[in-house]
């Protein structure tokens, strides 16, 4: 895993419990979905669990773990638990900015790949 | 090859990409002006663009969608605000309703691009400027497949921090 190069960094902010709960949480692919969906825009713990095939509270679970690792936050609104990665706003614009980024390279290659064509 | 640069500024919400290509300025200006050239590149693979409209003219507006894997399309709208053919563009981007006109509910993206020659190659410099955080996050989800493939990096992104 490539998350296991960065876990001396991590060890200077965070307690060697706060890193389990982190490492136990992004073990699981769905979790780690979960994340990058919620890192992308909040949503509802129901919106979440219809991407799943598992029930909701299987879904409501997940969260949980997550919640307690903090990559994610939980917060009630109206009938709706809504779920949003735990990022300050210069984190999110960090990581959009790596998107479009990501964008805008895929961008360049496909200009590249139409200048060789002609 | 071709030789990428990018440099982003978190507070100015700014991107700035340079890349050298291996064609003169003429050809490089021409996957910008040629809407057929223009839509082999603008959209990611799972996200084909169609340029309905499009002119490199000062004031002149092209209007463009984005088919997404399930068929729904994205618009989106362009006002060309400077022209200096073939070394120089800038022009507005702006989410658009499906005839073409746009809405203006999340600001402009500003973008100024430039060409340069140097030697056998272009060094093509573009900057992308964001008003705001939403504006931005709607464009990533603008069926952004590139950005996508990202998902599991930015976990490990948020764990270097």
């Amino acid at each position: 895993m490539q998350a296991i190069m960065y876990n001396q960094m991590v060890v200077k902010e965070l307690s060697d419990d706060d890193v389990d709960l982190i490492f136990h949480a992004l073990a699981d692919a769905t979790r780690r979905d979960i994340v990058a969906r919620a890192i992308k825009r909040e949503q509802s713990v129901s919106s979440l669990a219809v991407s799943y095939a598992m029930s909701f509270a299987a879904v409501q679970k997940h969260v949980a773990v997550l919640e307690r690792a903090a990559l994610v936050s939980k917060e009630r609104r109206g009938r709706e638990q809504i779920v949003r990665g735990n990022l300050d706003s210069i984190r999110r614009a960090s990581a959009l900015l790596d998107r479009y980024e990501a964008l805008w390279r895929g961008r360049t290659e496909r200009i590249a790949n139409i200048l060789t064509d002609s | 090859m071709t030789m990428i640069t990018t440099h982003k500024d978190m507070d100015a919400l700014t991107m700035t990409l340079v890349a050298v290509f291996d064609a003169d300025v003429e050809r490089v200006w021409q996957v910008w002006e040629d809407p057929r050239q223009l839509e082999r590149w603008w959209g990611p693979p799972e996200w084909p663009a169609t340029f309905v409209r499009h002119s490199l003219e000062i004031g002149a507006t092209s209007h463009y969608f984005m088919t997404g894997p399930d068929g729904e399309r994205m618009h989106g709208w362009w006002m060309i605000t400077a022209v200096g053919a073939p070394f120089s563009l800038e022009l507005d981007d702006r989410f658009a309703d499906e005839d073409g006109n746009p809405t203006d509910t999340l600001g402009v993206t500003r973008m100024t691009v430039t060409l340069e020659a140097h030697a056998e190659q272009t060094r093509m410099t573009l900057m992308s400027t964001f008003e705001n955080l939403d504006q931005l996050q709607q464009m990533i989800d603008m069926g952004m497949e590139e950005g996508l493939r990202l998902a599991v990096g930015q976990i490990d992104g948020l764990l270097a921090e």
